[in-house]
């Protein structure tokens, strides 16, 4: 009998996301245990005895690098469900990469974990590569679903970017995106290869001050930069569907988050082959940085326009505007931390760069390092919390409980990003003999601000748990809406249209 | 927020931002006798070892000695005391200073060229260094004296050990010395604990009074002894050395082609466990100093 609960979670958008973050929660609350502040406070040890945990100092490298792949294969599907979810496509296409990323990332954190932490079963390892090879199939259908040159997905209306033909710009950004990285997914995929033949397990930021580094080595280093920055760049096309981007705007960012995407992914690639491969990566960012801030741009002037429409007022003041502008912080805090990221990650990015041999270069290498991490860490968190606020529109808040939630995750993931920040960058300002107070400062801002976001988060997802065991729950009219309440009819042809009525339709622009 | 949540996060705010005293200002309120004698030298023998963290067999094909302990204040205070009367140091301004050869430079990515002439020994206004000049002659300050020399730089620890005929350990020395000739992650063995070393929140007596950023421990603490309640664990190398993990950084001798840093070993007091595992290298300018980075010298054997 066909389960509609199970349905719900194994299929349909909401419920998915629901799933996966509420897996990465869980693996980023107890893995965090291990480390910093929780493992001061001897939580870990606990922990550790708790689990059965095995932890072999030589290993950790290894276990970071497996936790690591747990938690980002999980928020790569993500992404591809925010995409499956927004973009059109054919639903058999949508049922098939959903279903098999899904067995993927979930096949990856369990037996990567359990490899990694619970002895090394290489059955374990065997199985957390099938589901990688998964997660990595569902990309290449994702990249064919969004193929854009077919007739049927050009746009039609006029106000989206597109080329005269009415090739869909913003699609070209997916599947750019899309392919781009299925290809950096490879650069990890054939150093993996190597694993115990000629490459051993190193973490980057070790790295940094070695003179020579393998062509091995330097394929890992373009391969985790790039994942990220096309995580990020997904997260940015998909709040721009949100937003329903459109316009001269649109206009002017997709060809720039076109170009920005190949260019930085080159960019990342030629790591191997020349040092000068910076300047490439510097090239495209300012492309899509660019793109970014456009987006920004548009959705900060639809919240004002919006939020004043919806009071009444034909002309507003400066505070009308602000205040129309702060009241939906979901929205408001999905482009503002696109914002704030500037200020923690890419102008200290920057900066570091420009004055690298002048001051951080001077620094230890264990001080340096400490930034590598923080800049890390922060940029994947700012990356994470746009996710949170668009699944908490997705998971249906509303009204006061909307409201808290979006501000409570903005001030304290800002606060802890700042934080981090500020401690990365300490030596700029105390000696290591009197950083201690600021040591403790930061810390304790990060602690809380990270640990009241992860609250937070875990209240709205215990909310939708809550529900989920409800008869006829909020999670049965979602089923309803995207229309997986009744068996699934029998797969249409693989010519038929994506727009029955609609094929004709051409661009007039 | 209500404002009792916020009181409450304020409060926690000031709290953790409280540190207790300083160290630096407090010289002499945690004195213990370690028993550790800082002239005592272990002999290594030659042969293979396991290199790194991915275990390559390295072969050291000659005996050698390395100091049981790292160098103390109260030592390089001697030293210092010797070494200016003999002119191979001076004190400009603030700072002991003295001649290096320079480095031959290869032109190498981010590579600094050092120089022929005088280089930064021991900078003596530092917060934290432990050696005061009184009266014209240097001492260590008092509760200190047994303590590591910090804020020492590459060059003023390759001098100390020149000085006195010796040398800086390179990075294998250093490695084999502390590991001995099986594949354990830390000198006295697989699993670290605050009984082991002193790093960064081990919750050690120094730490206890200090606050987090704690301080330097006296060589050879963690010999089995109890000070003050604080129970350790007797933690040398399989040759008998001690503080091959935490408590301050130690300098290596290597001078790598394409580079100008210099390499440390070791861990230290302001690091997180791990950090402690024996293969962690941390690299710096040769001139740079700090409260946790100190040395050890090794010698060819008497008699060699």
């Amino acid at each position: 009998m066909r389960s509609l609960r199970l349905t719900y979670l194994f299929q349909s958008t909401k419920g998915l996301v629901l799933l996966a973050i509420g897996l990465v929660t869980f693996v980023t609350f107890f893995y965090g245990m291990l480390s910093g502040p929780m493992a001061e406070f001897g939580f870990s040890e606990i922990f550790i005895k708790a689990t059965g945990m095995q932890l072999i100092p030589a290993e950790r490298e290894g276990r970071i690098v497996i936790l690591y792949h747990a938690i980002a294969n999980a928020i790569v599907a993500i992404n591809v469900y925010f995409i499956t979810g927004s973009v059109p496509m054919r639903d058999y296409f949508r049922s098939m990469i959903n279903g098999i990323i899904t067995v993927g990332y979930i096949t990856v954190m369990v037996f990567g974990l359990l490899f990694a932490y619970f002895g090394h079963s290489f059955i374990y390892h065997g199985i957390y590569l099938f589901g990688l090879s998964l997660v990595f199939f569902a990309g290449v259908l994702l990249a064919v679903a969004l193929w854009p040159w077919k007739k049927e997905v050009h746009v039609k209306d006029p106000a989206y970017s597109h080329t005269k033909s009415g090739l869909d710009l913003e699609r070209v950004a997916f599947f750019v995106m899309a392919v781009a990285m299925l290809g950096s997914a490879t650069f990890g995929a054939v150093t993996g290869s190597f694993w115990g033949n000629g490459h051993e397990t190193f973490l980057a930021e070790d790295l940094i001050r070695e003179p020579e580094k393998t062509a091995l080595q330097l394929s890992i280093i373009g391969h985790l930069h790039i994942m990220l920055t096309l995580v990020g760049i997904s997260v940015a096309l998909v709040i721009g569907r949100w937003f329903d981007f459109k316009g001269a705007l649109h206009k002017i960012a997709m060809p720039f988050m076109i170009f920005g995407t190949i260019i930085i992914t080159i960019g990342a690639w030629s790591v191997v082959l020349t040092e000068y491969a910076h300047y490439i990566i510097y090239a495209g960012s300012v492309l899509v940085l660019l793109a970014g801030l456009i987006l920004v741009i548009f959705a900060w002037r639809k919240l004002i326009r919006t939020g004043l429409e919806e009071k009444g007022i034909e002309k507003g003041s400066f505070g009308d505007s602000i205040r129309a502008l702060l009241r939906d912080p979901l929205r408001f805090g999905s482009t503002w931390q696109m914002v704030f990221m500037n200020f923690n990650v890419s102008f200290i990015g920057i900066f570091v760069a420009v004055k690298l041999d002048e001051i951080f270069r001077i620094w230890p290498l264990r001080d340096e390092r400490v930034i590598l991490t923080g800049h890390w860490h922060v940029l994947a968190g700012i990356i994470a919390t746009i996710m949170i606020l668009y699944y908490a529109d997705l998971a249906g808040l509303k009204g006061r409980a909307r409201k808290v939630f979006g501000w409570t995750v903005i001030i304290f993931s800002d606060i802890a990003f700042m934080s981090a920040t500020i401690f990365e960058m300490k030596r700029l300002f105390v000696s290591e003999a009197e950083q201690q107070p600021i040591v403790n400062w930061t810390m304790i801002l990060i602690d809380i601000g990270i640990a009241i976001v992860l609250i937070t988060l875990a209240i709205l997802l215990i909310w939708r748990l809550a529900d989920f065991f409800k008869k006829d729950g909020r999670w049965s009219e979602e089923l309803a809406d995207e229309g997986l309440d009744k068996p699934p009819p029998p797969p249409p042809p693989l010519t038929a249209p994506l727009y029955p009525n609609d094929t004709e339709q051409e661009v007039q622009s | 927020m209500k404002p009792a949540v916020l009181s409450l996060l304020l409060m926690i705010f000031f709290l953790v931002g409280c540190s207790t005293a300083d160290p630096s200002q407090d010289t002499a309120s945690l004195t213990y006798d370690t028993g550790a004698d800082p002239d005592a030298w272990a002999l290594i023998h030659a042969g293979e070892f396991l290199n790194g963290l991915h275990e390559h067999e390295t072969m050291i094909e000659y005996d050698y000695e390395v100091m049981v302990n790292t160098v103390t204040n109260a030592q390089f205070a001697d030293y210092l005391n010797e070494a200016l009367k003999t002119g191979s140091v001076e004190i400009v301004g603030d700072e002991i200073v003295g001649f290096y050869q320079g480095d031959e430079f290869h032109g190498g990515r981010h590579e600094e060229k050092i120089t022929e002439g005088d280089w930064l020994h021991v900078p003596l206004n530092e917060s934290g260094l432990r050696i005061e000049s009184v009266d014209g002659s240097f001492i260590a300050l008092p509760g200190y004296e047994n303590h590591p020399m910090v804020h020492v730089t590459w060059f003023g620890a390759k001098e100390y050990c020149e000085f006195n005929e010796w040398r800086l350990p390179t990075e294998v020395e250093w490695e084999k010395a502390a590991r001995g000739t099986d594949n354990r992650p830390f000198p006295w063995g697989d699993d670290i604990g605050p009984e082991n070393a002193n790093y960064y929140s081990s919750h050690d007596v120094f730490e206890k009074a200090f606050g987090k950023a704690g301080d330097t421990t006296p060589v050879g603490l963690y010999n089995g002894g109890s000070y003050d309640g604080f129970e350790t664990v007797d933690s040398p190398s399989p040759y008998g050395l001690y503080d091959m993990a935490g408590n301050v950084w130690q300098w290596t001798g290597d001078v790598y082609e394409g580079q100008h840093y210099r390499y440390m070993r070791g861990g230290s007091k302001a690091n997180y466990a791990y950090n402690l595992r024996i293969w962690t290298r941390n690299n710096a300018t040769p001139e740079y100093n700090s409260p946790s980075v100190g040395f050890r010298c090794v010698s060819d054997p008497i008699g060699s």
